[in-house]
């Protein structure tokens, strides 16, 4: 009996169907959230932001290409990093630092520890943190907002390794202001994000959507940032209530790195915990730590610190709240 | 409605059913040729009765049960024994099998039998003429059907549950039996609650078949105690102990059967072939197969005889469309992917598959990014994530700790993986290992 067939047939392991979300898609659903972010930090800071996030991208691109495995650049995860990092910085940063941060981040965040899915560090902040130990004066000198869109906010184009001309009108940010000299900023300025900050810290709003799209297609578990904003609510507001000098809920919330942080690295899939328990632990730590940081410690912002620490907790957070497998620990009742 | 909102976690994979939920069952014509492997069952293979050359009729054995968990297997067509040797089985090893040229022309009548009269009857004969007429679990693992009627003594079961649940994308064979056939699966049931000495049973049908729902409603009988529950539709609601959750609200425990929580589950498919044995006497020689997929050219539910090459059966629903790429048999969630098609259908196969090409998965692993899906999938808690990462590495002894074992290789983690990674392969990779290095140590 003759029949028209296949000329060959696939014989894989069950099951042989999977869902649609792949992980490179869930990448660059991410990469598409993070383009209305970076226009608003264009609209804020000018053409000196595109700039910086175009450095840090580079950067991150790079390194993954020369150091990582052939065709990882395809998966997404490096330029999402190097957005990040771009976010992280002041508009005035210069570009030779910027794209040595990305660069930096990607290699010792990921690549040495194996690449996607091995690291344990959120690898933008670690590329920041590197930022932070190495330039800090050139890291938290932040330019004013508004102005021409072409003007530059600061030496971007310095020699690298030479002293950047500090030449651009800077301001310090509402956390920087109420940390040393004690002055608040208007919650309303915050929310619209008219202040000085880094790139991606004056939407506010425009991640707080973007995380509202991406949790509801899935691509990013919602309990972490629902954990780390309750957390900083809460907590804030108890202090505030009890010390009224302390910053209220609403500028702990809408002020620093909080929404671009909590949206985006804290929910990095790879450096948060796998189990949902897990997830809210993580995200109580990440904003129990960033309210002490700000209030208590030396700096003015704590979310690159918060996450950073809770990355390194993830393994015993994991540990600690595997679930209960079906039919163990429970009275039978028949 | 009532219904019962089932188990936790699970997947929802595309249903696919209305390629073939509407379809009435249709008998297949006999093949020119027919294989019976003498493995179609869990535990031993049946002993070979036949020699080569040795003409049988319809319902005839060629092979005797070898022990208590087993059951012979009968010839489906009167036919020649050819040649009795090694050949294809669907599992994708090579089996002993029985190869029988079907008489052309001949009418196909079975021999004179006697017909069982279950009422009269001990649960020790019921049991007998279950096993004699080779019943196994015809959902697809195939264990012999004749052992679960006959439990432990010091068990107490006190309910029998059927499943209906029929959770894999694509089958439809459970669903068109329960609509076409209700009254025959109510007998069965009856038979069946007569052996096990229980008063309750409970009829477990997901809410996607209405039809057969309403069919066994309206056929239930006055004097028994029969429940038909509609379940969630969710994959997989047919798991023996998922269902046995959603009926009962009991987790069966962790390593134990269901016999320990009071409960003989079986498949429609089966208490329709118990039936038929106390109907006309035959024993299971054909069954009803859903043959069916976007690569097929013609789906269909259809009564094919037990030993029908796949290749026979495709070419009878007008062969396979040009983009075909993967033969399944089974549902694609656990199936068993074909790689040739001269392997017989069997009296646990429930269905035939034909993925087209963009349905497969064949395309790129991605690292593991932890995303934990794969948690929020999988029925029984576990977590694939980790498994997985150890899974790599042969490390069997922490997954034996993370419980291995309460793995059903169910396939949700793996279906939601967006990394693509073959979990329940990897799985099942561990399982084989641990036997293997259990069965050295020994």
């Amino acid at each position: 009996m003759s029949m028209p067939l296949a000329p060959k047939l696939i014989v894989t392991a069950s099951p042989h169907v999977r869902s649609q979300d792949s992980t490179p898609m869930i990448m660059w659903n991410v990469v598409g959230t993070l383009v209305p972010i970076i226009a608003a930090a264009a609209w804020f800071f000018g053409v000196s932001a595109l700039l910086v996030i175009a450095a840090t991208a580079l950067g991150a691109l790079l390194t993954e290409r020369v150091i990582g495995r052939d065709g990882t650049l395809a998966d997404g995860s490096a330029v999402i990093t190097g957005l990040l990092l771009g976010l992280s910085l002041p508009a005035g940063l210069p570009l030779w630092m910027a794209c040595l941060g990305g660069a930096f981040g990607l290699g010792f965040g990921k690549l040495v520890w194996g690449g996607l899915g091995q690291n344990v560090f959120n690898p933008a902040l670690v590329g920041r943190a590197f930022l932070q130990a190495a330039f800090p004066v050139a890291i938290t000198t932040w330019p004013t907002i508004g102005g021409s869109f072409w003007k530059l906010k600061g030496d971007l184009f310095a020699f690298p390794f030479t002293h950047p001309n500090p030449d651009a009108i800077t301001s310090a940010t509402p956390l920087g202001l109420l940390k040393f000299e004690g002055k608040g900023t208007a919650v309303a300025q915050l929310i619209l994000g008219n202040t000085s900050g880094s790139l991606g810290e004056t939407a506010a709003l425009v991640i707080l959507a973007c995380g509202i799209y991406l949790a509801w297609r899935g691509y990013l578990n919602w309990r972490i940032p629902a954990a780390v904003l309750l957390t900083v609510i809460v907590f804030s507001a108890v202090i505030h209530a009890v010390d009224a000098h302390r910053p209220d809920a609403l500028f702990m919330l809408f002020s620093g790195g909080l929404m671009l942080g909590t949206v985006y690295m804290a929910t990095d899939p790879v450096t948060s915990p796998v189990t949902n328990r897990g997830r809210w632990v993580f995200g109580v730590g990440v904003g129990v730590l960033v309210v002490v940081i700000r209030i208590w410690g030396g700096l003015p912002e704590g979310v690159m610190y918060a996450i950073l620490f809770m990355n390194a907790l993830v393994p015993f957070i994991n540990r600690a709240t595997q679930p209960r497998v079906f039919g163990t620990r429970r009275q039978v009742t028949a | 409605m009532t219904f019962s909102s089932g188990f936790r976690h699970g997947v929802h994979p595309r249903e696919e059913k209305e390629l073939t939920n509407q379809l009435p069952i249709r008998r297949m014509p006999y093949p020119d040729e027919l294989v019976l492997p003498l493995r179609q069952h869990a535990g031993n293979p049946a002993k070979l009765c036949v020699q080569v050359g040795d003409h049988v009729e319809r319902g005839d054995p060629v092979g005797l049960a070898d022990g208590w968990v087993s059951v012979p297997i009968h010839a489906s067509a009167s036919g020649t024994v050819t040649d009795i040797g090694w050949w294809p089985h669907p599992d994708g090893s090579m089996a002993m099998s029985v190869r029988i040229a079907v008489d052309r022309y001949a009418p196909q009548v079975a021999r004179p039998r006697l017909v069982p009269h279950w009422e009269g009857l001990a649960t020790d004969d019921v049991v007998r003429a279950v096993q004699d007429a080779g019943v196994v679990g015809m959902g697809g693992a195939a264990f012999p059907t004749h052992v679960k009627l006959a439990p432990p003594r010091d068990s107490a079961v006190h309910t029998l549950i059927i499943n209906g649940a029929e959770c894999e994308p694509y089958l439809t064979s459970d669903h068109r039996t329960m609509a076409e056939y209700p009254a025959r699966v109510l007998f069965g049931i009856r038979v069946m609650m007569h052996a096990l000495h229980v008063d309750r049973c409970v009829v477990g049908v997901e809410r996607n078949k209405p039809d057969a729902i309403a069919a066994l409603q309206q056929a239930l009988p006055p004097d028994l105690d029969i429940t038909i529950l509609p379940l969630t539709v969710k994959y997989p609601q047919g798991a023996e102990k998922m269902l046995i959750q959603a009926v009962t609200g009991i987790e069966v425990p962790s390593g134990q059967l269901p016999v320990r929580v009071g409960v003989v589950v079986q498949n429609v498919g089966s208490v329709a072939a118990i039936a038929e044995v106390f109907e006309t006497g035959l024993p299971l020689i054909e069954r009803i197969v859903t043959v069916s997929g976007h690569g097929l050219r013609r789906p269909a539910n259809l009564i094919v005889p037990v030993g029908t090459k796949l290749r026979d059966l495709l070419a009878f629903c007008d062969g396979v469309t040009p983009d075909a790429a993967e033969v399944i048999i089974g549902g694609p969630m656990m199936g068993q992917a074909q790689a040739n098609l001269d392997a017989p259908v069997l009296k646990g196969t429930t269905g035939v598959v034909v993925l087209a090409k963009h349905e497969t998965r064949l395309e790129k692993v991605y690292p593991c990014i932890h995303c934990g899906r794969c948690l929020e999938a999988c029925p029984v808690f576990l977590n694939p994530s980790l498994l997985g990462d150890f899974a790599r590495v042969a490390r069997y002894d922490d997954m034996v700790d993370l419980h291995l074992a309460d793995c059903m290789l169910c396939g949700s983690c793996a279906y939601v993986c967006p990394s693509n990674i073959p979990l329940a392969q990897l799985f099942q990779a561990s399982k084989v290992a641990l036997r293997r290095a259990k069965a050295a140590a020994a």
